[in-house]
């Protein structure tokens, strides 16, 4: 009897056990709060500044349609997309440096990587005023040099704000370079050089092809978390460079319309989230899983 | 000027240092043209470092590395026109096994139907033909290192760099392609260095073997000779089962120099060079585990020495048997209490523990080696 009825139970419950802690803080940290959001998104906000309940299309309309929002949301896209890029660019050097050095300076090396994890974020885009502002490092080199008499205005544009962005990814890009790099077995490039390819070619030919996963899963990374950043333009960046969650943050904090609010973060959301389902789409999901291995 | 009777490959008095380590020391070695050479020793004894000095892999600290009588120590290893095949396989994972072969021709600007014809051919040698299109990781770790092989030849290189090629092959298939490769290295005749730590390779597949051993050529020569003739206590070691048993020169007898070892026991052996040796002098026997030949009974013979042993422990092994033996010293013959292995074939059954067998041994099989420990 005993036989039949675990037979019957062929449904192994073991591994959603194993799972449910993990799913029950998705569930109650990220779904539900999201849900809200969205049903947030369908309220109103009045001219008195209640919020009504209801199923109301206005907020929706309002960030579809309005060009002010669309500017500023290609304006985020575009700022992430060259910090991306830079990060991919600046990034790869030290990670290949860090993959090729001898075992026992590597452990050092990403230490020292991970050294800015342990100051605040905030703190981090902050300490480019002490370097770039009017009274800042910069300035008063040159000036003490007598290269200039006047301080230069470098900071607030969008360069400064690409600057912070770089500087809050770079590590991310680093790191997924880095572990990529490393799972490249080493016998490759000396495969291809004894084949006829200088170090270069070798390079060209094997190392950076099989890095792209790497490449791809930091581009990935740096993008969505570019996209996402409000902290940096709103330290660095003049009025004109407001990226797209400065808008939510303005909406929700400063006009207290959290409708709104909620559309516009949505929109943000989907966005990125088409973003990244097309991307594993065309890489495969398990290339970016793999340069975690 | 060029001579057909060059050396593929010479090295001249080449060394390798890593900081304070001696990676290889003072070594010479030739190969010649179309032959097959096996650096064989045990882990850290200096052969990859030897085969990656001469890839170009490593730069020698001393000495002179040439290729076709040309010097190459100060040519870069994509000049040096090698094929190189390691013990993981090395194939590009992210290109087709057309575009892994190809590869060497690719950077050779060989025109496109020749490329093709000569992947073609390359895969027909290697008995692949027909997997072009597929990555190397559809394929068994055995087609993988028959694609490796075909990639290396492909380029037809000066010499063939075989990098411990089979160890990561599961033993049946290990045996099927050392016949392939020694095959294809027939076919081509191409000279062909093959560092091994597997002494049933070495043997089979080498025109000279090298034994090596912490950064020293320990013995170079056929394999048989290296075999029966070792030159040290770590050949004879290191290769197959030894007896090494330490004695004192007590004159001639029909040719052969007459030892009696520190237990006592008086056995005949040969020189190398068939030179007497003078008497008193300090040496060590060598006499291989399969040339104690065991019976119930032995009579004696000229150029033959006899012990008595009893069985200890049989290690049976099938078609033979391994055996530890402890001499008895029966009839008077002091030699007692040396432990002894002897490798006989099984007739029947063999002999059981603890059972008392006389052990022949011809001069012939019993090298001398010098006194002083070396190993």
């Amino acid at each position: 009897m005993t036989a039949s009825a675990s037979e019957a139970q062929t449904f192994d419950r073991r591994p959603w056990l194993l799972l449910s802690p993990a799913l029950v803080s998705v569930l109650l940290l990220l779904v539900i709060p999201t849900l809200f959001i969205v049903v947030y998104s369908f309220w109103l906000r009045t001219a008195v500044g209640a919020e009504q309940v209801g199923f109301f299309l206005d907020n929706w309309e309002e960030v579809l349609t309005d060009s002010f929002y669309h500017d500023i949301l290609f304006q985020t896209l575009r700022i992430a997309a060259i910090s991306t890029i830079i990060c991919a660019v600046v990034g790869y050097i030290p990670a290949y440096f860090i993959a090729y050095t001898p075992t026992r300076h590597k452990t050092l090396l990403l230490l020292l990587l991970m050294l800015p994890f342990w100051v605040s974020y905030i703190i981090r885009t902050m300490s480019w005023i002490n370097i770039l502002g009017v009274s800042g490092a910069v300035n008063s080199t040159l000036m003490a040099l007598g290269i200039i008499t006047e301080p230069i205005q470098m900071l607030y544009n969008e360069a400064t704000v690409i600057l912070g962005l770089v500087h809050f990814l770079l590590p991310f890009m680093i790191l997924n370079i880095y572990v990529s790099l490393d799972g490249i077995d080493r016998s490759l490039a000396d495969a291809a050089r004894s084949l006829g390819c200088t170090g270069w070619q070798a390079f060209r030919e094997v190392t950076l092809p099989l890095s792209v996963p790497g490449l791809a899963a930091g581009a990935l990374l740096c993008f969505v978390l570019g996209a996402g950043t409000y902290i940096t333009p709103m330290v660095l960046g003049g009025p004109r460079n407001a990226m797209f969650a400065n808008l939510v943050y303005e909406a929700i904090v400063t006009q207290l319309n959290w409708p709104l609010g909620s559309a516009l973060s949505l929109l943000l959301l989907a966005l990125l989230g088409t973003l990244v389902m097309v991307y594993s789409r065309f890489l495969g999901i398990d290339q970016i899983a793999k340069s975690f291995r | 000027m060029t001579d057909a009777n060059q050396n593929a490959v010479e090295l001249r008095d080449v060394e390798k240092r890593f900081a304070e380590f001696v990676a290889v020391r003072k070594t010479d070695l030739t190969v010649p043209e179309g032959s097959f050479v096996t650096l064989l020793g045990p882990s850290g004894c200096g052969k990859t470092t030897t085969l990656r000095m001469i890839a170009g892999l490593l730069d020698p600290t001393e000495g002179d590395i040439r290729i076709k009588g040309k010097s190459v120590t100060e040519v870069p290893i994509h000049k040096r026109n090698l094929g190189l095949v390691f013990q993981n396989y090395a194939l590009f994972p992210h290109k087709s096994v057309f575009d892994n072969v190809a590869f060497g021709l690719k950077y050779r600007d060989v025109p496109r139907d020749e490329v093709k014809r000569r992947v073609k051919d390359a895969l027909q040698l290697v008995q692949l033909p027909h997997v072009e299109d597929r990555r190397p990781n559809q394929l068994s770790g055995g087609q993988q290192q028959r694609i490796a092989l075909a990639r290396a030849i492909v380029i037809q290189p000066d010499v063939l760099l075989l990098d411990e090629p089979l160890s990561a092959l599961d033993a049946n298939l290990r045996e099927e392609m050392r016949v392939e490769l020694k095959r294809i290295q027939r076919e081509l005749g191409i000279a062909t260095v093959f560092v091994t730590h597997d002494q049933s390779e070495a043997l089979a597949m080498s025109d000279t073997l090298v034994v090596m051993n912490s950064g020293w050529v320990e013995q170079m020569g056929p394999p048989d000779l290296v075999y029966n003739e070792p030159a040290s206590a770590f050949v004879a070691d290191f290769l197959g089962h030894s007896n090494i048993l330490p004695g004192r020169v007590a004159g001639e007898e029909g040719g052969f120099v007459k030892v009696i070892t520190d237990a006592g026991a008086t056995i005949l052996c040969h020189t190398r060079d068939r030179a007497g040796r003078p008497e008193g002098e300090r040496v060590r026997l060598v006499m291989r585990a399969e040339r104690l030949l065991l019976a119930d009974r032995h009579d004696p013979a000229p150029g033959t020495s006899l012990m008595t042993a009893r069985v200890k422990t049989v290690d049976y092994l099938g078609q033979s048997a391994r055996y530890f033996l402890t001499t008895t010293g029966a009839d008077g013959d002091p030699g007692a209490g040396v432990e002894l292995q002897a490798i006989n074939p099984i007739d029947r059954a063999p002999f059981p523990e603890g059972s008392e067998v006389w052990i022949r041994v011809r001069g012939d099989d019993c090298v001398l080696l010098d006194g002083d420990a070396d190993a």
